[in-house]
C-alpha cells in the first residue's frame, strides 16, 4: 500500500481517538522533554565549571617541594627546601611544552594602611605569574625585572585588598601599604576576577617580587612553589613529564627513588569537578531515559488495545485484499506517528523548560543539538520497537476469525 | 458463457483436539459468468466453510479450486490477498463498514490496496459504485449516520468498486427487516441483470426463489443443485409490502 494512504489511515485512526492519542503521546512528550532538560542542565553546569577553571588557568601546573612520603614519614611540604631557583631556570630554559614559569613564595599576614588593616596573603612571583593565572593589571603597572633584581619594596594589589584599605575609592597607586613590618609601594591594581568555583576570593592577594618576599618577608632562599603553564591544556601531561624528568635529574634522584617534589595540574582539578558533573548528567539522563521507556510501554499498551478493538476492521481489510504486511505497516505507522508527534512536542517542551529554568532560576543551561537529535531518534525507535509487537499481532490475525469477532 | 468458479472434489478437514471434523466432504460444481446462485444449508452444513474457500480466505485440504482460471489451492497468503482484492467482492451480514468514515471512503477502501489505481480514478470509481446502488446523494454521509439498508448498500458498492469476477454475499439480508431485505435483494437482482456473477449464501429458503440457481448443502456435501428458470421479481414483492419508512425508499 502507498505510504500516503497509510499516513492517511493512521491520521484518521488517531483522529477518531484524539484524547487517547494525546494521553499516549504525553508519556513520550514527558520522556523527551525531561531528557533534553536534564542534559541541558547537566551540560550547563559542566560548562560553567570549565569556564571558571579556564579563567583560573586551565593549563596551570604547580610544582611543590616534597614527595608524599620520605623514609616512611609524611613531611610538611613547606619544611622542604628542595625547590630552588636553579630548578626554575632549568624549567624555563630546558622544556619544550612549558610556556610560562614563575616562582612562588607566599606569606599570610596583615596588610595595613593608616588606621585600616586587612588579613591577606602576599605572593612573591615574577611577571610570568600574570599570564599563568590570567590576571590583568587594571590600574598602574606590574613591577619590573629591575624591581625583582633589586628586591624592591613594591607590590600589585587585588581588588578586595583595595576595597578594604581604601574605601574612599581613590586610586591607591603610589601609596604605601605595610605588610607586617615591610612597607610596600603600590605600583598597580589587578583587574577583579571574583570567586572561583571552590569559593576562593581570587582578588584577596598582594603580588610582590619573589626576591622581596624571600629576603624581606620570609628570609629564605628556596622556593615554596614553581607555577608553570603548559603550551595549552592538551600539552599538560607532556609538560608534567618533562618537568618530572628535569627535576629528577637536577635533584640527582636515582632510579627507583621517590620524587622529592609533587606536581599538580589544574587539569586534575578540572577533571575531578567535571567528572562529578558528568556523572550527575548521566544519572539525570538515565532517569529521563526511564521515563521515555515508560512512555514507550504506554504506546505498546494502547496499540494492543487498539488492535483488539479493531479486530473486525483488520478482518475486513484483509478480506478485501490487505496483505499481512499492509496491516503491519498500518499499525506501525500509527505508533510511529504517536511517538514522532510526541517527540516533536517533547523537544519543544524540553527546550521551553530549559529556557524557563535559565530565566527563572538563572541556572546555567546549555542545550546540546545532539541531545535533541538523540532523544528524537530514540523516540522514533521507541515507536517502531513498541509498535512492532501489537502490529505483528494484528498482521497475523486470521481474517476468517477477525471478521466475525464480536 | 465461461466458468468463473470451478470446484473439484473440495474437502476441508479441521482438527479439533484429537478429532478430525470433515466440514466439506467432496464438493464439486462450476459457476458460469452472470449466474445468481444461492447456496443454502442449515448451520453445520459446511456453507460457511465453503464461503471461506470460495472467498480465498481459506484453502481446501484436498481438491482443486479455480477462480477466474487461477488455481487457488497452492497460492500463498499474500497472493490470495491480492486475488481477493482484484476478483472478489464481499458483502457481510453485519456490513463491516469502517466507523466514523464516509460512504465514499468506505467504498474506496479496496482500491487503496491496489497500487495501480490512482487517487482520481479511485474517487471516480467509488462515486460510480455508490450511484449504482442508489446512494449518489449520500457520498459524504458517515457510516454511523446511516440506516441498516443504506449501510448494506454502501457495503455492496464497496464490493462492486473493484469490478470483481464474483460477488460473495454472506447472509447479506440477515440483519435487515423484511422491506429492506427485499430492497437489497432487488439491488442484487438488478446487478445480476447487469451481468454480475453473484453467490449468495443463506439459510433462508425464501431467498432462493429470487436467484437463477440454487445449491443446497448438507453435512458437507451438495445434495441439490437446481436451476431456477423463472425467479421471482424482488421489486414486485416489494411493491406488495406496505411502505414503512420513507428513508429506505428503493433507489431510483
Amino acid at each position: 500500500m502507498h505510504i500516503g494512504n497509510l499516513l492517511k489511515i493512521a491520521f484518521k485512526a488517531l483522529g477518531n481517538n484524539k484524547l487517547r492519542a494525546f494521553l499516549t503521546m504525553l508519556g513520550i512528550i514527558i520522556g523527551v522533554a525531561s531528557v533534553i532538560t536534564m542534559l541541558a542542565i547537566g551540560q550547563g553546569s559542566k560548562r560553567s565549571i570549565q569556564a571558571e577553571i579556564s579563567e583560573m588557568g586551565s593549563n596551570m601546573i604547580m610544582v611543590h617541594p616534597g614527595g608524599d612520603m620520605r623514609g616512611g614519614v609524611r613531611l610538611e611540604a613547606d619544611d622542604m627546601e628542595s625547590l630552588t631557583l636553579a630548578d626554575l631556570e632549568a624549567i624555563r630554559t630546558e622544556t619544550r611544552y612549558v610556556s610560562y614559569v614563575s616562582p612562588s613564595v607566599n606569606s599570610a599576614g596583615q596588610a595595613v594602611y593608616g588606621a585600616r588593616n586587612t588579613p591577606t596573603t602576599v605572593y612573591g612571583v615574577s611577571a610570568d605569574y600574570l599570564d599563568i593565572r590570567r590576571y590583568r593589571v587594571a590600574d598602574g603597572d606590574f613591577f619590573t625585572e629591575q624591581d625583582i633584581r633589586a628586591a624592591a619594596k613594591v607590590c600589585v594589589v587585588g581588588r578586595t585588598v583595595v576595597d578594604e584599605l581604601f574605601p574612599d575609592g581613590g586610586s591607591p597607586v603610589g601609596r604605601i601599604v605595610r605588610f607586617g613590618t615591610i612597607p610596600l609601594r603600590i605600583v598597580g591594581v589587578l583587574e577583579s576576577k571574583g570567586y572561583n568555583s571552590m569559593g576562593m576570593d581570587q582578588d584577596d592577594l598582594i603580588l610582590a617580587p619573589y626576591t622581596t618576599v624571600q629576603k624581606r618577608v620570609l628570609a629564605i632562599t628556596h622556593l615554596q612553589e614553581i607555577t608553570c603553564s603548559a603550551l595549552s591544556e592538551g600539552y599538560t601531561d607532556r609538560a608534567i613529564g618533562e618537568i618530572t624528568a628535569l627535576l629528577r635529574r637536577n635533584h640527582k634522584l636515582r632510579e627507583g627513588q621517590d620524587d622529592d617534589f609533587t606536581i599538580h595540574s589544574q587539569q586534575e582539578l578540572s577533571n575531578m569537578l567535571t567528572s562529578t558533573s558528568d556523572m550527575m548528567s548521566v544519572l539525570l539522563a538515565a532517569v529521563a531515559g526511564i521515563s521515555l521507556l515508560v512512555g514507550g510501554i504506554g504506546i505498546m499498551n494502547i496499540m494492543y488495545v487498539s488492535v483488539t478493538e479493531r479486530t473486525r476492521e483488520i478482518g475486513l481489510r484483509m478480506s478485501i485484499g490487505a496483505r499481512g504486511r499492509d496491516i503491519l505497516a498500518q499499525f506501525l505507522i500509527e505508533s510511529v506517528l504517536i511517538s514522532v508527534a510526541g517527540g516533536l512536542l517533547g523537544v519543544l517542551a524540553g527546550v521551553g523548560a530549559s529556557l524557563a529554568v535559565r530565566a527563572l532560576a538563572s541556572y546555567p543551561i546549555y542545550i546540546q543539538p545532539w541531545s535533541v537529535l538523540l532523544s528524537f531518534a530514540v523516540c522514533t525507535f521507541t515507536g517502531v520497537f513498541f509498535g512492532w509487537y501489537p502490529a505483528q499481532k494484528a498482521a497475523r490475525l486470521d481474517p476468517i476469525e477477525a471478521i466475525r469477532y464480536e | 458463457m465461461d466458468e468463473v468458479i470451478r470446484l473439484e472434489h473440495i474437502r476441508r478437514d479441521f482438527v479439533v483436539g484429537e478429532e478430525t471434523v470433515h466440514a466439506l466432504r467432496g464438493v464439486s460444481f462450476a459457476i458460469r459468468r452472470g449466474e445468481f446462485v444461492t447456496v443454502m444449508g442449515t448451520s453445520g452444513s459446511g456453507k460457511s466453510t465453503l464461503l471461506n474457500i470460495l472467498g480465498c480466505l481459506d484453502t481446501p485440504t484436498a481438491g482443486e479450486y479455480w477462480l477466474d482460471g487461477v488455481a487457488v489451492r497452492t497460492m500463498g497468503k499474500d497472493a490470495r490477498a491480492t486475488l481477493r482484492n482484484r476478483k472478489i467482492g464481499f458483502v457481510f451480514q453485519n456490513y463491516n463498514l469502517l466507523p466514523k468514515t464516509t460512504a465514499i471512503e468506505n467504498v474506496e477502501l479496496p482500491l487503496m490496496y491496489n497500487p495501480s489505481c490512482g487517487v482520481a480514478e479511485r474517487r471516480e470509481r467509488a462515486v460510480a459504485a455508490l450511484r449504482a446502488v442508489g446512494l449518489g446523494d449520500r457520498l459524504l454521509h458517515k457510516s454511523n449516520q446511516m440506516s441498516g439498508g443504506q449501510m448494506q448498500r454502501v457495503a455492496i458498492a464497496r464490493a462492486l468498486v473493484n469490478n470483481p469476477a464474483v460477488i460473495l454475499a454472506d447472509e447479506a439480508t440477515g440483519n435487515l427487516d423484511t422491506r429492506t431485505s427485499f430492497e437489497v435483494l432487488d439491488l442484487f437482482q438488478r446487478l445480476h441483470a447487469g451481468g454480475r456473477t453473484i453467490i449468495f449464501v443463506t439459510h433462508n429458503p425464501e431467498i432462493a426463489q429470487y436467484s437463477s440457481r440454487n445449491i443446497t448443502l448438507r453435512d458437507g456435501r451438495v445434495i441439490a443443485d437446481t436451476s431456477n428458470p423463472a425467479p421471482l421479481d424482488a421489486a414486485a414483492t416489494l411493491a406488495q409490502i406496505p411502505s414503512a419508512s420513507p428513508e429506505d425508499a428503493p433507489p431510483t
